[in-house]
C-alpha cells in the first residue's frame, strides 16, 4: 500500500510536466493577447512591443516555457496583466473555491445518495417516478436559470440569503451556489447509486444478510451500499475537476470570485501566467483526488488490492 | 466454482418466454446466472432436458455461437418491455423530424419578426415567439436535427472510446492502466472554454463534425474512469476468476463476463451526458467556435432564452422540453437495456 | 423575513455611518452626509495609473480620486476649469497654464506645475508602457521619448517646461486649438512624488487629490472609498464614501440591487430592462452617454472597395430597422442614430440630428434597390462580425441580419459571426483579416466632436479599424484642427462627417444610454455623460 501511494506521487511529476507544457502552448496558440489590451483602438507599435518584451512573449515559445517553469520552482508563478501577481490571485481564489466544491461534495454525497438508494430499492414507484422527473429538469434547464430564480426567490422575494456572496464567502453563504453548482451532477450520482444499489439487492451477500436475520438498516448501509458505491465514488473523483475549475455559471450568478472565474478570464484576456498557474494546481489535485479513489476502492470493495 | 441450475430457485414473477423455458433463472446472485447463462444454448429446446453443462464445458464450447446467445437473450426481453418499446418510439419520432423538419412545421426557422418578440402564443404560432420574434413551435422542430446528431453521435463516441479504454486499463491493470489514468488527469485539466477556443477554432468546416469530436475527445476521460472502476469490481467477482481458472481467453472474459456487468454505470453517466452535451453544443456556439449562425439548434434557443426566464419563460420552456423528452427517452432506453442485460432482474 | 433583511441592513448602515464619521474627525454639515453608500464595480484591467487606465471601471476610480486641469461638467459635457487657473494662448500651439493656488493631494502634498509635468512626462515615456500614452502625442518631444520604433532618445518632453510653482507651458506639434478642451481626461491628471519614490506602494494604495480618498482596496474584491474632508474644490462630496463592490456579473448587482444589498449599479443588464420599471419605478436613469455604435467594414478588401460599394453600405445601412431594434432588444437604451457623432456634444458641439439623413432611414424597397445598383452583395452574403466574450452582442447583431434579411427577402443575405475572444477579434482587425462588417462601438475620451471623427476615420489613425482613407476627409479635419473660432471648427468637422456619410464609411447603429439604478435611500444620482454615476453629488438618507 506505501508502496503503491508513493509511485503514485512519483507520477505525479511527468503529468505536472505534460499538462503545464499542454497549457503552455494551447494559451500560446490562442494569439497575441496584447491585441486586447488596449481596448476598441489599435495599441501604439512601440507600446506592443515594449509589453510583449515585459511578458516575454518576444521570445520562443520553448524559451518561454522553460523560463516559467524555473520560475515556478522558485515559487513564481508570474504576473497577471493587471499587475497583480498570480500567487496572489490563487490566494483568493482557491480558498473560496474549495469551500463551494466541499459543499457541492456534501449535497452530491448526502442528497444524492439518499435518494439513489431510495429510488434503487423503489424501483418504479412513485418516488422514483418523481426523482426521474427532477432529473430530467436538472439536465435540460440550464444552471443560469435555476441559479437565477433560486436567486430571486430566496434572495429577493422571501429574503432568506443574500443573492450575492460576500468576499469572505463563509460556508452558509455557500449553500445555495453549492446546491446549484450540484444539481446537474446529483442527477448523475443519483441515477448511478440507483442503478447500482437495484442491482446489487439481488446479490448473494444481501441475500445471506437478509436470510441471517440483520435488520434491513444494516443490510442496506453495511451491505447494499457499501457494495453499490464504486461507481459513485468513481464519478465524484472526476466530478471534483469540473466543480473547481468549471464552476464558472454558478460564480457569475452569486458572484464568487473563485477559480473557474478568474481561470475563464485568464483564458479570455490570454493570460498565459494565470491559465498555466490555475491549471496546474487543479491537475496536482486531480492526481490527489484521483489517488484517493482508487484508495477508496480497496477500503469498500476488500478484494481489491494494490501492491 | 459455479454449479448447474436447479430450476426450482427461479426468481419469482420473473418473465419468462414460454418458447425458450431454458433460460436460466438461478436468483443465485450474478455469478451463477451469468454462469449459466452461458453454459446453455438458449436455442436449444425446452424438452432437452435440465442444463448441465457448466462453464467448464463453456470454455472449450464454440465460444461464438453461444457469445451471441447473451445478447440475443437481451434482445428478446427487450422487445416485450413497454419502457424500451415507447423509448424506441420517441426516438424514432426525433429521426423523423430531424430528417424531415417540414413535415410538420409550415414556416422557415430563420423568419423573424422582431416587432413580435416575446410574444406568447397565438394562431399559427402554437409556442409563441422568441427574443428575436422567430416561431418557437418552428425552431424546435428545426432545432431537433442538430441537437440530436450532436448528442447522440457524441455520446455514442464518448461512451464507445471511454468504455474500451478505460475497461482495458481496469481489466490488465500495471503500467497500461498507470499511463492511460495519467493521460486522462491531464485531460481533466484542461479546462472546456480553453480546449473550445484552441482546438475548435483551427477548424474552418461548419458541420457538426469538428463539435463531435471535440466532446468526444474531452468527454472520454470520465466514461474511461467510470468503466475502469466498475471493470476493477467486476473482475474481482467469483465467477470471473472461475472462467481464468478455467483458462478462459482475456477477451472471452472481457466480453462475456466482464462486460455485461460493468456497462450498467456507463449506460447511466451515457444518458445522462447525452443532455449535457446538446447544451454544451451552445456554449460552444456561444463562444464563436461551436456551429456558425444560423444554425438552428435547442441548446442555442436555450441559452438565448435564459436570461429573460423573467418576461418570456415559453421561449426557454419548449426547447428545454424538447431536450427533456430525449434525455427522458434516451434514460428509458438505457434502463432497459441494462435490465435486459442484468439476468437477475429478469 | 423581509423586514428581517432591512432591519439587518439598516443597522449595518448605521454602523458604516458611525464608523465613517469617527474616521473623519469631524462631523459635515449635512444630516446623512457621512453615510456611505456602495456601488457595483468591475474588476480594472489594468494597474490603476491615470494614463495606463482605458475602460470604464478604472476610469470610475479616477474620477473619484483625481480632478485634472479641466473638469467636464456632468450634465452638459462642456470642459470648465477646474485645477487651471488659466490656460493662455496665441497661437494654438503654445500654451501657458497656471494652476490654482491651495490645491494639496490627500496626503498633503501641494499641487503644482511639477506635479503636472512630471505626471505627463510619466505617461508619455515609452519605458513606462502607459496604454495611453497617445494622449501627449501633440505635445512636442513625443517622438523622442514614444518612438514608434527603436530606443527612446529622450526621458521627458521637450515641449513641457515648468516656469515656476504654479506655472508651465506647453508646446505642441501642431496647432490644436481645442487641446485645453482635452485637458479634463484623466491621463492628464497631476500626481504626487510618492507615486514615482513608491510606485508598488502607490499601486498598493493609490493617492490622489479628488474628492475622495481610498481608505482600502482589496484587489478582485472591493475598494473603500472615503470622502476627503480636506478637499480644496468646490464638488466635495454629499456623502460620507462610496464602497465599489466587484461584480463579475452585473445581472448579480442588479438583484443585489433588489434585495437591498446595494445601492447604485451602473449597468443594469440587457435582460432586465423590460422590468426596470416594476423592479425600480423612478429610481431608474436612462440617460444619453457619448457612446455611439456603427458597422465598420474592411476596406483593405478590394470586394468592399469598389465604385459602387458605397452603395451597398447605404443599402445595408437603409435595410436596418434601428427604431424597432432599439426599442424591442435595447428597451429605448439606445436611440437610432442619425450622425456619426453622439447627443452628449450638444448642437454646440457638432451633434447634428439627421446629418445622415435618407441614408439611416430604414426602407427595405431603396434598401434592396441600391445593393442591386451596387453590384450585389460581396459574396453574396455580409457577415457581421463581433466578439462574442462580453456584453449582448449576439442578440444586436442577430436583430440586425434578420432585419436584413427580412428587407432583402434573403433568408441567408447576413448572418452574424461570432469571434471568441476580444483579444482575437482585436488581432483579427489588426491584421486585416475581416471580410465583412464588422462591430464598432466608440466611447468618447473627451466631449469634442474631432474626439468620434479624427481616431476613427482619419487616414491610418489609431482606430480607424477599417482602413478607410479618404483625402477630402483628411484635409478637412486638418482645417478644422487649426482653425481657432470653435464654431467654424465645429463647421469643418461637420462638413468631414458629411464626407463619411456619402462614402458610408460606417453605418452608423445607434447612440448608446448609461443606465443605472439606485435603492431608496440615495436621492440626487445622475450620470455623466461617460456613463459613469457622478458619486459627489449623491445624497444618502
Amino acid at each position: 500500500m506505501g508502496r503503491y501511494v508513493v509511485r503514485r506521487l512519483l507520477q505525479m511529476i511527468p503529468v505536472f510536466i505534460g499538462a503545464t507544457l499542454l497549457i503552455f502552448l494551447m494559451v500560446n496558440v490562442m494569439g497575441d493577447p496584447v491585441a486586447g489590451l488596449c481596448g476598441d483602438r489599435q495599441c501604439d507599435p512601440a507600446t506592443a512591443a515594449q509589453l510583449r518584451k515585459e511578458f516575454g512573449l518576444d521570445k520562443p515559445v520553448w524559451q518561454q516555457y522553460l523560463t516559467y517553469l524555473g520560475n515556478i520552482f522558485t515559487g513564481d508563478f508570474g504576473t497577471a496583466f493587471n499587475g497583480q501577481p498570480v500567487t496572489e490571485l490563487m490566494a483568493s481564489a482557491f480558498p473560496v473555491t474549495v469551500r463551494l466544491t466541499i459543499v457541492a461534495i456534501l449535497f452530491e454525497i448526502v442528497i444524492g445518495i439518499v435518494l439513489g438508494v431510495v429510488t434503487g430499492l423503489r424501483r418504479g414507484r412513485p418516488v422514483d417516478t418523481g426523482v426521474l422527473l427532477l432529473t430530467l429538469v436538472v439536465i435540460s434547464v440550464p444552471t443560469f436559470v435555476t441559479g437565477l430564480l433560486l436567486q430571486l426567490l430566496l434572495g429577493v422575494e422571501w429574503g432568506w440569503i443574500k443573492p450575492s456572496v460576500s468576499t469572505e464567502a463563509t460556508f452558509g453563504e455557500l449553500i445555495v451556489p453549492g446546491l446549484v453548482l450540484a444539481s446537474v451532477s446529483l442527477a448523475y450520482v443519483t441515477r448511478l447509486t440507483r442503478t447500482s444499489i437495484a442491482e446489487n439487492k439481488r446479490s448473494d451477500y444481501v441475500r445471506t444478510a437478509v436470510a441471517k436475520g440483520l435488520p434491513r438498516r444494516r443490510v442496506v448501509t453495511r451491505h447494499l451500499l457499501r457494495n453499490s458505491l464504486i461507481p459513485v465514488v468513481t464519478f465524484i473523483g472526476t466530478d471534483i475537476g469540473a466543480l473547481m475549475g468549471g464552476a464558472i455559471v454558478t460564480e457569475r450568478i452569486f458572484n464568487i470570485h473563485g477559480v473557474g472565474y478568474q481561470l475563464y478570464q485568464g483564458i479570455l484576456r490570454q493570460n498565459t501566467q494565470t491559465v498555466v498557474g490555475f491549471v496546474t494546481v487543479l491537475v496536482l489535485v486531480f492526481l490527489v483526488a484521483n489517488l484517493l479513489v482508487d484508495l477508496l476502492y480497496a477500503v469498500l470493495d476488500p478484494r481489491i488490492r494494490y501492491a | 466454482m459455479p454449479e448447474p441450475t436447479p430450476p426450482e430457485y427461479q426468481l419469482p414473477g420473473a418473465a419468462r418466454t414460454p418458447q425458450n423455458g431454458a433460460v436460466a433463472d438461478t436468483g443465485m446472485g450474478g455469478a451463477m446466472d451469468l454462469a449459466t447463462a452461458e453454459g446453455e444454448t438458449l436455442e436449444r429446446p425446452p424438452d432437452a432436458g435440465p442444463p448441465e453443462r457448466d462453464a467448464e464445458g463453456d470454455a472449450e464450447g464454440a465460444a461464438g455461437e453461444r457469445a451471441r446467445s447473451l445478447w440475443s437473450d437481451a434482445w428478446r426481453e427487450l422487445r416485450r418491455n413497454p419502457v424500451f418499446i415507447v423509448a424506441a418510439l420517441v426516438i424514432l419520432f426525433l429521426v423523423f423530424i430531424s430528417l424531415w423538419p417540414g413535415s410538420i412545421t409550415w414556416m422557415s426557422p430563420l423568419k423573424c419578426e422582431l416587432s413580435k418578440a416575446q410574444e406568447g402564443s397565438q394562431p399559427g404560432h402554437p409556442f409563441g415567439f422568441d427574443g428575436q420574434g422567430c416561431d418557437v413551435y418552428t425552431r424546435v422542430v428545426y432545432g431537433a436535427r442538430t441537437s440530436v446528431t450532436v448528442g447522440f453521435l457524441a455520446t455514442l463516441g464518448v461512451a464507445l472510446l471511454g468504455s474500451v479504454l478505460g475497461g482495458l486499463a481496469g481489466f490488465f491493470g500495471g503500467a497500461g492502466d498507470s499511463v492511460l489514468s495519467r493521460i486522462t488527469d491531464i485531460f481533466f485539466a484542461i479546462p472546456v472554454v480553453l480546449g473550445g477556443l484552441v482546438l475548435l477554432s483551427v477548424v474552418t468546416s461548419n458541420t457538426v463534425w469538428p463539435v463531435i469530436g471535440f466532446m468526444v475527445l474531452l468527454g472520454w476521460p470520465q466514461i474511461s474512469r467510470i468503466a475502469r472502476g466498475s471493470v476493477i469490481t467486476a473482475k474481482q467477482h467469483d465467477y470471473v476468476q472461475a472462467a481464468r481458472a478455467l483458462g478462459a481467453s482475456h477477451s472471452r472474459v472481457l466480453l462475456r463476463h466482464i462486460t455485461p456487468n460493468a456497462v450498467a454505470p456507463v449506460i447511466v453517466v451515457a444518458t445522462i451526458a447525452l443532455g449535457t452535451y446538446i447544451s454544451l453544443e451552445a456554449t460552444l456556439s456561444y463562444l464563436g467556435v461551436g456551429l456558425k449562425p444560423p444554425t438552428v439548434s435547442w441548446g442555442i434557443d436555450i441559452s438565448a432564452a435564459s436570461p429573460y426566464i423573467r418576461n418570456a419563460p415559453h421561449a426557454l420552456l419548449w426547447p428545454s422540453g424538447a431536450l427533456a423528452v430525449t434525455v427522458l427517452a434516451f434514460i428509458m432506453l438505457g434502463d432497459a437495456v441494462r435490465d435486459a442485460l442484468d439476468p437477475k432482474l429478469r | 423575513m423581509r423586514g428581517a433583511t432591512h432591519a439587518r441592513w439598516a443597522a449595518l448602515a448605521a454602523a458604516a455611518a458611525l464608523t465613517a464619521t469617527a474616521c473623519g474627525g469631524q462631523a459635515s454639515g449635512a444630516g446623512d452626509g457621512g453615510a456611505v453608500l456602495s456601488s457595483s464595480w468591475g474588476d480594472p484591467q489594468n494597474p490603476l495609473e491615470p494614463a495606463n487606465t482605458n475602460e470604464v471601471q478604472g476610469g470610475k476610480v479616477l474620477d473619484m480620486i483625481f480632478r485634472s486641469l479641466k473638469k467636464y461638467n456632468p450634465q452638459t459635457g462642456a470642459a470648465e476649469d477646474m485645477l487651471a487657473e488659466k490656460i493662455d494662448t496665441k497661437d494654438s500651439q503654445n500654451f501657458t497654464i497656471t494652476v490654482k493656488d491651495g490645491w494639496t493631494f490627500s496626503n498633503g502634498e501641494k499641487v503644482t506645475a511639477k506635479s503636472f509635468v512630471d505626471a505627463w512626462n510619466y505617461g508619455a515615456s515609452l519605458k513606462n508602457n502607459q496604454k495611453t500614452a497617445y494622449f501627449f502625442q501633440y505635445i512636442d518631444g513625443y517622438a523622442q521619448v514614444h518612438p514608434e520604433t527603436g530606443k527612446q532618445t529622450a526621458a521627458a518632453l521637450s515641449g513641457l517646461k515648468v516656469v515656476d510653482d504654479r506655472t508651465f507651458t506647453v508646446r505642441l506639434t501642431q496647432k490644436f486649438s481645442t487641446f485645453p478642451d482635452t485637458l479634463g481626461y484623466p491621463a492628464f491628471a497631476p500626481l504626487p512624488q510618492s507615486f514615482f519614490s513608491d510606485h508598488a506602494g502607490w499601486l498598493k494604495k493609490p493617492v490622489g487629490n479628488g474628492p475622495y480618498a481610498i481608505d482600502s482596496y482589496t484587489k478582485g474584491s472591493q475598494m473603500v472609498l472615503k470622502k476627503w474632508d480636506g478637499y480644496p474644490g468646490d464638488d466635495k462630496a454629499q456623502n460620507g464614501g462610496v464602497t465599489l463592490k466587484v461584480y463579475t456579473d452585473n445581472n448579480t448587482a442588479y438583484t443585489d440591487l433588489l434585495a437591498g444589498n446595494l445601492d447604485v449599479v451602473d449597468d443594469v443588464p440587457a435582460a432586465q430592462l423590460k422590468n426596470v420599471k416594476a423592479d425600480l419605478g423612478d429610481r431608474y436613469l436612462n440617460t444619453p452617454a457619448g457612446i455611439i455604435q456603427t458597422l465598420a467594414f474592411p476596406f483593405y478588401d478590394p470586394k468592399w472597395n469598389t465604385a459602387g460599394s458605397a452603395k451597398v453600405r447605404t443599402g445595408l445601412s437603409r435595410a436596418i430597422d434601428r427604431k424597432q431594434i432599439t426599442e424591442t432588444i435595447f428597451q429605448k437604451t439606445r436611440t437610432p442614430a442619425t450622425d456619426w457623432t453622439s447627443p452628449v456634444l450638444g448642437a454646440e458641439g457638432g451633434f447634428k440630428a439627421g446629418l445622415c439623413g435618407d441614408a439611416c432611414d430604414y426602407d427595405p424597397v431603396a434598401a434592396k434597390q441600391l445593393i442591386k445598383e451596387g453590384g450585389g452583395l460581396p459574396g453574396g452574403q455580409v457577415k457581421i462580425s463581433y466578439n462574442a466574450d462580453a456584453g449582448s452582442h449576439k442578440q444586436w447583431v442577430d436583430a440586425v441580419c434578420n432585419s436584413i434579411n427580412n428587407a432583402l427577402d434573403n433568408e441567408k443575405a447576413c448572418v452574424g459571426n461570432p469571434v471568441g475572444t476580444f483579444a482575437d477579434f482585436r488581432t483579427q482587425i489588426g491584421e486585416r483579416k475581416m471580410s465583412g462588417p464588422f462591430r464598432a462601438g466608440w466611447q468618447m475620451d473627451y466631449p469634442l466632436i474631432q474626439n468620434f471623427l479624427q481616431p476613427l476615420y482619419y487616414t491610418n489613425a489609431s482606430s480607424n479599424d477599417g482602413k478607410w482613407s479618404n483625402k477630402q476627409f483628411d484635409s478637412l479635419v486638418n482645417q478644422a484642427n487649426t482653425e481657432t473660432d470653435s464654431a467654424k471648427a465645429v463647421q469643418l468637422f461637420q462638413q468631414a462627417e458629411g464626407v463619411v456619410r456619402d462614402n458610408m464609411a460606417a453605418i452608423p447603429l445607434w447612440y448608446q444610454n448609461g443606465s443605472a439604478g439606485y435603492s431608496e435611500r440615495l436621492s440626487d444620482v445622475k450620470l455623466n455623460p461617460f456613463s459613469v454615476p457622478v458619486y459627489d453629488e449623491i445624497k444618502v438618507g
